[in-house]
């Protein structure tokens, strides 16, 4: 039985993305597990740089398919089946980033596998794959296990470690028989949102709101708070969806990447998509009634109470 | 032009809880409709008020209970419901992405949809893969994670944003019928009015089972098996300030000023 493991590296606007040296570990990890080898997959763009830079420490070969500049699912869908079709890797491991989830669901329906999204971790039983996910917004952490000849897998940002070192993998050039005919999308630019006035990612203290805010009025409390502080004001996503606060205050995945030397989440959970974008913060402080939200696990200050009792009484702290 | 929403009844967990094998006991789960889901049925039914769409139509899987969540779409304007329970998904722990594209699947051929509108993702499991999957299934086009969707009567390819990491979106002319995950923010979601409750208990909701949609009963029993849940454990040594509000306020006051960044 073939073990192999197939990952596939991500790239954008000429750059390898971080999650390609990402699933370079994770699936070295996974072919360690299984004594089979690991195949690289690079799609479109300028492949013999990115071979080049994916030529890491565990890959056996990587397979550059030369089509298209930018991704387009369409090519991605088609090009990976076909090379997975070709190696039949037990296990295709792909990111579980927004283009991850824009064509690794429709290889696994394609090639007909079981799909296991967003592991956070990732093993081998025998012929069981076994990954730890999360549910309810990472209140919980759980087993999943796949018995399946074949499994596809997309794995978290910033869970596994990059691979840096540099390897000896050989490079092919894979030929995908792409159908163009079956191209129902292009891509036809990119756009820069959350300019604007103020950069959260130039300063030194943050003063964070989520959701617990409940109401655009209860902003004010913030405001006086912040002033009081001298800080800068930012948010998690449901404040700015909301309309409350301006794109150019969201922290995030989808938003800004901060590092202050203090980050203070008031009434944010800490989902995934949030703490990617402020855990390089030096310090980080959460003021939350629940002492189980995932935010707590990576809090080096922790305060579980009512931000409309601790608010005002640190306002009153330094008025 | 006709829009399928699948709408998710997800499970929310309080502040305190305890797990019971492979679930949360029962007692600490509320329901609620699928954040993304919201956004979804938004947009549908602004592109009905647009006169882009003529229906909009939900399915949703789950079990009587969850026709509470249903009237919720109803009410903010979708025309009708189709929930699909049958006995042989009582017992699944967890219906995985093949399970519910195995569903849909089959609703979207007896619909015909020529817009799928999921949400990115659901609020409880997370997997983020079943609208995107579902295309594939029926072979529609898609979109994943959209947050500007530009449409006009008549119309054979979409616009859409896709918004990727980092403040960059992408804009994408895909071709229809196609299958769009929907991404907060898009628009704003309406409160039902009380004219739309009312009016939501006058529409139909179809409840189907699995002989109904031709869906054989093992397709749903799906490949992923859930084995262990636990708490996750903390990585860092969180340092609680305890007391009162006043206390730990004055700690966390003494640390910033430590810190440096406040007077
Ligand atoms: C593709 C994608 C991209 C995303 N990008 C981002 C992103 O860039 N940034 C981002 O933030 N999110 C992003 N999200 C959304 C993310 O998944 C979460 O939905 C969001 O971060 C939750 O925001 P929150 O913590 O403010 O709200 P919630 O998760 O609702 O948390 C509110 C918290 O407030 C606490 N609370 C309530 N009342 C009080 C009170 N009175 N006092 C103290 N605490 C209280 C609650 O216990 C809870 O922990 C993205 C999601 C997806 C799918």
């Amino acid at each position: 039985m073939s073990a192999d493991v197939l990952a596939v590296a991500e790239h954008r606007q000429g750059d390898l993305r971080d999650v390609s040296r990402e699933v370079v570990t994770a699936g070295a990890e996974l072919a360690g597990e299984t004594g089979g080898d690991l195949h690289v997959a690079v799609v479109g763009g300028d492949v013999e740089t990115f071979a080049d830079a994916l030529n890491l420490e565990g890959v056996d070969t990587v397979h550059t398919v030369a089509y298209g500049e930018e991704f387009n699912h369409d090519v991605y869908t088609q090009a990976i089946t076909q090379l997975a079709d070709a190696l039949e890797p037990a296990y295709l491991v792909m990111p579980n980033s927004v283009n991850g989830l824009d064509y690794a669901p429709a290889v696994a329906t394609r090639l007909d596998i079981p799909l296991v999204t967003d592991a956070v971790g990732l093993a081998t039983e025998g012929d069981t794959l076994v990954g730890t996910r999360e549910m309810y917004g990472g209140k919980v952490e759980t087993t999943t296990e796949v018995d399946a000849d074949k499994v596809a897998v997309t794995i978290r940002g910033a869970e596994w470690e990059p691979t840096e070192a540099a390897g000896e993998a050989v490079v092919e050039a894979f030929e995908a028989d792409i159908d163009e005919d079956a191209i129902g999308s292009s891509v036809t630019g990119f756009e820069e949102v959350a300019g604007g006035d103020v950069d959260i990612s130039e300063a030194d203290l943050l003063v964070s709101i989520g959701r617990g805010i409940e109401e655009e009025e209860n902003l004010d409390l913030i405001r006086e708070l912040v002033e009081a502080l001298d800080a800068t004001l930012s948010s998690s996503r449901p404040i700015v969806d909301a309309g409350w606060l301006p794109a150019n205050r969201q922290v995030g995945q989808s938003g800004k990447v901060v590092t202050p030397d203090v980050y203070i989440a008031i009434g944010i959970s800490g989902a995934v998509q949030h703490v990617a974008g402020m855990k390089g913060s030096d310090t980080i402080v959460a003021i939350n009634t629940d002492p189980n939200a995932p935010i707590m696990d990576i809090a080096d200050y922790a305060i579980h109470d009512d931000l409309f009792d601790v608010v005002p009484a640190l306002i009153e702290q330094f008025s | 032009m006709k829009v399928l929403v699948p709408v998710k009844e997800v499970a929310t967990v309080e502040d305190e809880f305890e797990i019971d094998g492979t679930t949360i006991d029962e007692r600490y789960l509320g329901a609620d409709l699928n954040e993304w889901d919201d956004y979804a049925i938004e947009e549908a039914v602004q592109l009905e008020e647009d006169g882009v769409v003529d229906e909009v139509v939900t399915v949703t899987i789950g079990d009587e209970e969850t026709e509470q969540t249903i009237r919720q779409a109803l009410a903010k304007g979708a025309d009708r419901a189709i929930r699909v329970w049958d006995d042989a998904l009582e017992d699944v722990d967890l219906l995985d992405v093949g399970a519910k594209v195995a569903i849909l699947e089959a609703v979207v051929e007896a619909e015909d949809p020529d817009l799928v509108l999921t949400g990115v993702q659901s609020g409880d499991d997370s997997f983020g893969a079943t609208g995107v999957a579902l295309a594939e299934a029926v072979g529609y086009q898609w979109g994943a994670v959209v947050n500007q969707l530009d449409l006009e009567a008549g119309d054979e390819t979409a616009s859409v944003h896709r918004e990727l990491e980092g403040g960059i979106e992408e804009l994408t002319d895909i071709d229809l019928p196609a299958v769009f995950t929907i991404q907060t923010g898009i628009n704003e979601p309406r409160y039902a009015s009380l004219r739309g409750i009312r009016m939501a208990q006058r529409k139909d909701l179809d409840h189907q089972t699995l002989a109904d949609l031709g869906v054989e009963a093992d397709a749903v029993a799906g490949d992923l098996r859930l084995t262990a849940m636990n708490e996750p454990e903390s990585e860092s040594d969180t340092t609680v300030f305890e007391g009162g509000a006043d206390e730990t306020a004055t700690q966390l006051a003494d640390l910033l000023r430590e810190k440096g960044v406040a007077q």
